[in-house]
């Protein structure tokens, strides 16, 4: 560990990083530039959320990472040994142990407190850039609050498929001034992201831009009166827990058809079963069908 | 010669993090007041907070101004020295303000308010003052605050609501304050309002 400055970055990265957060959080949805480093890890695996994450954690910070909701794939498990090496802090899988989560595409499903902090990983952090590929232009488009391009977008999808068909990154009002793409996650978070209690940072390394919300502000998803926001609804609960109030992944079982839903938030599912919540395909379940039971 | 210079951290990595957060809490929740506790001993008037905070923010890719009443002393050299950060003489052209409330006159619309497509150009304004607390003072609404916060600066110049009645005007251009007083700071970004109390 002692290769390394403390959570890796250098001490004058650490500041100007810190300096596009303080103003990020002034101008809630505003995207901040700043000078991204090259990290460690390629571009699209987390570098802005990283970068954030770097800038803000202290030694008693309890670091949770999550990668569509899951602490068990790749990027969660490299992300979270990346900063038990190179910061010594601790980390958890437990939402309600962390201080500071990182996160790729979700939002937890356990609601968040004061004392925490959520960083996005982003990919893309203009919401207009499929609108507008020129960047002078999505900036005059900012300074002028004229998003109307967003609203024909959404137009357009209802006169196509006869609803808003933006399933993820589906775009936000913050603090009634900027729109905001709310990274990847899918619409079914957009309502978490509203007077949420926890400080909110987004992070885009390779586009260079971080952005937050405040705690307790006003997050609107954009839609039309007679086509209001409708968040993802799921049929079935979770196969696992049994949860009807999560977010769905669909996992194919087998070469004939078989599927199953479960939670994408891996600690949100595995606590529910502890507390003795099971699903209809849980291998503790009752055994009614032999093949989900393998 | 003057005398020796103050000591900068004695742990630049912990100290920094700890004066960074402690002024992404205070901003992230304007008018709460948020614990800055630090050994640093910098020369008057500075206090122990100001100077953590302006010692964590400020390097070579900043400016600061200084307001007259610290202008004059150790304070310009002792942030030169530990930050590299370029001091400039025009309050319009620093990227961090340093001022005393107690001293020094305040006039917000003197500051960088930053530009229409990049509001993020804008000054931070570090402000000395005797105390911060949870009780009296004016109304605050707006992101960050559950309900309502009180901004409760003193001292706080009698004309303060008004001038930040037309730095709200501006948003999303102005200026974004933090309060520092001796072991404690509370912020004031932009985004937040002074409204009247509803009594």
């Amino acid at each position: 560990m002692s290769a390394y400055n403390f959570a890796y970055l250098d001490e004058q990265t650490k500041r100007m990083i810190r300096r596009a957060i303080l103003k990020a959080i002034a101008v809630p949805g505003y995207q901040v530039p700043f000078a991204s480093r090259e990290m460690p890890m390629p571009y699209g695996w987390g570098t802005g959320g990283v970068q954030v994450t770097a800038s803000i954690l202290g030694p008693d910070d309890v670091l949770k990472v999550i990668d569509q909701g899951a602490d068990d794939t790749t990027n969660a498990v490299s992300i979270r040994a990346f900063f038990a090496k190179t910061a010594g802090v601790k980390t958890t899988t437990a939402t309600t142990e962390a201080t500071v989560i990182q996160t790729r595409h979700r939002f937890p499903e356990t609601n968040l407190g004061a004392h925490q902090v959520l960083v996005y990983q982003v990919p893309i952090p203009e919401p207009l850039r499929f609108l507008e590929p020129r960047e002078t232009e999505t900036r005059t488009l900012h300074a002028l609050a004229e998003y109307g391009l967003m609203h024909v977008k959404l137009y357009e999808d209802i006169a196509r498929h006869g609803h808003i068909a933006t399933t993820y990154a589906y775009p936000v009002s913050v603090n009634g001034r900027y729109v905001m793409d709310p990274s990847p996650i899918p619409k079914y978070d957009n309502p978490r992201l509203d007077d949420c209690e926890a400080l909110q940072l987004f992070g885009a390394g390779r586009e260079k831009r971080i952005y937050a919300i405040p705690p307790h502000t006003k997050v609107v998803s954009l839609d039309f009166e007679d086509h209001p926001f409708e968040p993802t609804k799921f049929e079935h609960p979770c196969a696992l827990c049994g949860s009807t109030m999560s977010y769905l992944d669909e996992v194919v079982t087998d070469d004939a058809g078989g599927r199953m839903f479960v939670c994408s938030d891996t600690d949100y599912c595995e606590t529910r079963q502890r507390e003795g919540h099971i699903g209809h395909l849980n291998a503790a379940a009752p055994q009614t069908c032999p093949e989900a039971a393998e | 010669m003057t005398a020796a210079l103050a000591a900068g951290f004695a742990r630049p990595v912990f100290d920094s993090q700890a004066a960074f957060r402690a002024a992404m809490d205070a901003l992230s929740r304007p008018g709460a007041v948020t614990a800055l506790i630090t050994d640093l001993t910098p020369p008057s008037p500075l206090t122990p907070a100001a100077a953590a905070i302006a010692l964590a923010l400020l390097d070579f890719e900043v400016s600061f101004h200084l307001a007259p009443s610290l202008a004059g002393g150790d304070v310009g050299a002792f942030l030169r020295f530990h930050t590299g950060a370029r001091e400039v003489d025009a309050p319009q052209e620093a990227d961090f303000v340093l001022l005393d409330l107690a001293a020094d006159a305040l006039d917000l619309t003197s500051f960088k308010l930053g530009e229409a497509a990049y509001p993020d150009r804008s000054a931070t304004v570090l402000a000395l003052v005797e105390t911060v607390s949870r009780s009296d003072g004016p109304a605050l609404v707006g992101p960050g605050i559950k309900g309502r916060a009180t901004l409760g600066v003193s001292p706080l110049p009698a004309d303060f609501a008004a001038q930040w009645q037309l730095n709200a005007a501006r948003y999303p251009l102005g200026v974004d304050l933090l309060f520092a007083a001796p072991a404690h700071v509370l912020g004031l970004p932009r985004s937040a309002r002074i409204v009247e109390e509803a009594r």
